[in-house]
């Protein structure tokens, strides 16, 4: 005879309510995710198309090719008023680049110096990066824009400019300075400078090799850096130095001539490098103290003096830590020079999603294609840090 | 018997103590370091002394119009005599109690947090997170209890700052803990929406985002169908954030050992008991000071509503440096928002460190 207790159990558990069954509910939830999501991008675009239907805006992207009509305040390639709207997208995309690649290096070069300084035994300068860094890091950038514009402006005009060199001269209308001009025979040194590169690599890649398999180390980086900067100048000698200047001279109202950097360009790259130097600082900071002081001890007791422990030891296991966050600040300032549009200075944003949008009326396609770019840039940058992290992650056991 | 008395110790060399001895140690211990010293008290010499000068002793402190600030100095004038308006923007004068009441609210549920021996931490922490919100919308809003209504652009200066501020916070912290846990979760649907949401928002500069909100949103709405230009910007630095609360959020869910989801599991809880019980505690715990420098960051974001037209502190400030009354005032208007930023900011910083070094209960060596 059947335990009746039992019958019940087992008809009990192969009757599972059905909403009680994981596979059931997590199905059920992905078909309602799907059916409000579709729903909610239904509406939008169901309205976009309504809306635009009846403010007579054609669909499409067509319009880069019509002629733009407006100046724009510093162009890389040549551009003027009769050019499509296609060119002010590239005009804005070089200049968001132009900034990001200098404020890149300046805030590059003044964090690691404000991060070391911080960890300096001396009192004063690890005050002076402390204060640096506290200051810098709490006040939003767009104010440090505003206020190293608002300071450049005040500057006295073309008669008065401060001449900090030779030839150089800072005044309102920006910082102009001697532009130099490539003349025949150049090619020699930019060939001579392709080929030291091309020939470092190698070595240091043979250098690399043959220290894995003997133990015998090369100097390699001081043979690349001979190479990349004797080479070119070799050239430029043998050649006949072919190289002339266009200096910057007083017109009756302005400086003609020469290179120009405007104040909006000179006052967006320090602003975004003094800005994000501060993280940068705090950055390099954790990642040095992030190498255990056993390692040092570790080499020491191995007889390793102070320069290669610092070379060999302490620095590529400060790299490890420091690389993925570097680069993340560095796609951060690429997306606060957006923050150009505020003083003017002829960004992506200011000129392609400003200007350009507010002519031909195209929000969607504009939009659109602004925010690509910067997701483009973003993912470029989040592959290349995911990449970095399997290369280098520490492969323990 | 004589008892054996040592001599007393002589005293440290008067070099290597006090004032003298600690400027040894830490000032001029190498000539390298003699140098850097040297180099940093020049240099400090000659930023402080102009800068003392300027910002204190030949500054103004008084006066109405440009004639109270000739000699040179800062004009610290300017900053008392528009006070009012960087505080409050354009909101009428009649009704600033109203916005008093909201800064005495905000002091009166934050101030105590900071002090270790206050008791009703927690009910504090809930009424800032849900009545606080509440009360001070209807008394600035106004329109009911008998109070005049204020049309959101007559809101402005600090007390729109801070409640761009305040609103975010408290809308994308809930956001991207439920994006972070989406993020994780075993349904793909779910995660992979989550992550091209998350992806989506981080890739994009926060002022690309604020322009899509005002000129976008009316597009995507129906006919007749609009909102509130602060609601748009509200909207737009929530999305923003959340996101970036989100990655901070996963960074914890997978600090927390495995072994821990398992227990969870083991004991029989549901999905949201364990997260809520077990898992987000200690993720949350562990990554306070992400939280925090997300929050920091959003404060500091809220100055970009100014480009899409909205009159935060900053906003004001522009606008009142270039009143013809004042003469050039810019640098003192830009220090000044710059210190009210400042301390907003170190204070929530020092408090997360604080909070850290109180919550580091656990896995301490």
């Amino acid at each position: 005879m059947a335990d009746p207790i039992k019958t019940q159990g087992t008809s009990n558990q192969t009757k599972t309510a059905i909403w009680n069954d994981p596979t059931f509910r997590s199905i059920a939830f992905q078909v309602l995710a799907i059916l409000v999501i579709g729903w909610f991008f239904y509406f939008i675009f169901d309205n976009t198309l309504t809306n635009r239907a009846k403010s007579g805006v054609t669909t499409g992207f067509a319009f880069l090719n019509s002629t733009s009509g407006f100046g724009i305040l510093m162009t890389l390639i040549d551009y003027d008023e009769t050019h499509t709207y296609f060119d002010t997208f590239i005009v804005g995309l070089l200049n968001t680049l132009l900034v990001s690649v200098m404020g890149i290096i300046l805030a590059t070069i003044l964090g690691f110096a404000m991060g070391i300084a911080r960890l300096s035994q001396n009192w004063l300068i690890a005050k002076i990066a402390t204060v640096y860094v506290e200051t810098l890091r709490n006040i939003p950038l767009l104010l440090q824009i505003f206020f190293w514009y608002s300071l450049l402006r005040t500057l006295p005009g073309p008669k008065q400019s401060y001449v900090p060199w030779d030839n150089v001269f800072l005044n309102a209308r920006g910082l102009y300075f001697p532009s130099p001009i490539p003349e025949s025979g150049f090619g020699l040194v930019t060939t001579a400078f392709v080929i030291a590169i091309v020939v470092s690599f190698y070595i240091i890649r043979w250098a690399h090799k043959r220290q894995d398999e003997t133990g015998q180390p090369f100097p390699s980086i001081l043979t690349a850096l001979g190479l990349v900067i004797g080479l070119p100048s070799l050239a430029f000698v043998a050649a006949g130095m072919p190289l002339s200047f266009d200096y910057p001279v007083l017109k009756t109202f302005n400086y003609q001539g020469g290179m120009r950097i405007i104040p909006e360009l000179m006052a967006l790259w320090w602003a975004l490098s003094l800005y994000t130097a501060a993280f940068i600082a705090e950055i390099v900071r954790a990642g040095i103290l992030a190498v255990s002081h056993g390692q040092t001890e570790a080499a020491r007791a191995l007889g390793v003096r102070n320069g290669p422990t610092l070379r060999l030891v302490i620095i590529p296991q400060a790299m490890r830590v420091i690389i993925p966050p570097l680069t993340s600040q560095y796609l951060n300032l690429t997306k606060n020079s957006s923050l150009a549009t505020a003083i003017g200075y002829p960004d992506l944003v200011g000129v392609f999603m400003g200007t350009t949008l507010n002519q031909s009326g195209q929000a969607v396609e504009i939009v659109g294609m602004t925010m690509a770019v910067y997701l483009v840039m973003s993912l470029t940058i989040s592959a290349f840090i995911n990449w970095f992290n399997a290369k280098m992650s520490l492969v323990e056991r | 018997m004589r008892d054996f008395k040592p001599l007393p110790d002589l005293p440290p060399p008067t070099a290597s103590t006090g004032a003298v001895g600690w400027a040894r140690a830490n000032l001029f211990s190498t000539p390298l370091n003699t140098l850097m010293s040297l180099g940093a008290f020049y240099i400090l010499y000659i930023a402080l002394v102009p800068l003392l000068d300027w910002a204190i002793f030949s500054a103004n402190f008084v006066g109405n119009d440009r004639n109270a600030c000739l000699t040179g100095g800062a004009c610290w004038a300017f900053i008392g005599n528009r006070l009012p308006i960087f505080t409050y923007g354009s909101y009428p004068a009649t009704e600033y109690w109203r916005l008093d009441i909201c800064f005495a609210l905000l002091v009166f549920s934050f101030g105590p947090q900071f002090f270790d021996k206050f008791r009703y931490k927690m009910q504090l922490g809930i009424f800032s997170l849900t009545a606080f919100p509440v009360i001070c919308f209807f008394l600035i809003s106004g329109g009911s209890f008998g109070l005049s209504y204020v049309p959101t652009d007559k809101w402005g200066g600090l007390s729109l700052t801070l409640t761009l501020a305040y609103v975010g916070i408290v809308a994308a912290l809930p956001i991207g803990i439920a994006l972070a846990l989406g993020r994780r979760s075993e349904m793909p649907v779910i995660r992979t929406f989550c992550i091209a949401f998350i992806e989506l928002w981080r890739g994009v500069p926060l002022i690309s985002v604020l322009f899509m909100s005002s000129v976008m949103l009316p597009l995507f709405l129906p006919e007749g169908m609009n909102f509130d230009k602060l609601l748009r910007a509200l909207i737009g630095i929530t999305m923003f954030q959340s996101a970036y609360m989100a990655e901070v959020i996963r960074g914890g869910l997978q600090a927390i050992p495995r072994g821990q989801y398992e227990a969870a599991q083991a004991m029989g809880m549901s999905y949201w008991k364990s997260m809520g019980l077990i898992i987000l505690p200690q993720a949350l715990k562990l990554v306070i000071p992400g939280i925090v420098n997300t929050f920091i960051a959003l404060f500091k974001d809220t100055t970009l509503v100014l480009i899409i037209g909205l009159f935060d502190i900053l906003a004001t400030v522009e606008s009142a440096i270039t009143d013809p009354a004042w003469g050039a005032v810019a640098t003192e208007g830009h220090v000044f928002v710059a210190m009210c930023f400042w301390v907003f900011c170190f204070s929530m910083s020092r408090y997360s460190q604080n909070l850290e070094r109180k919550l580091h209960t656990g896995h301490k060596r």
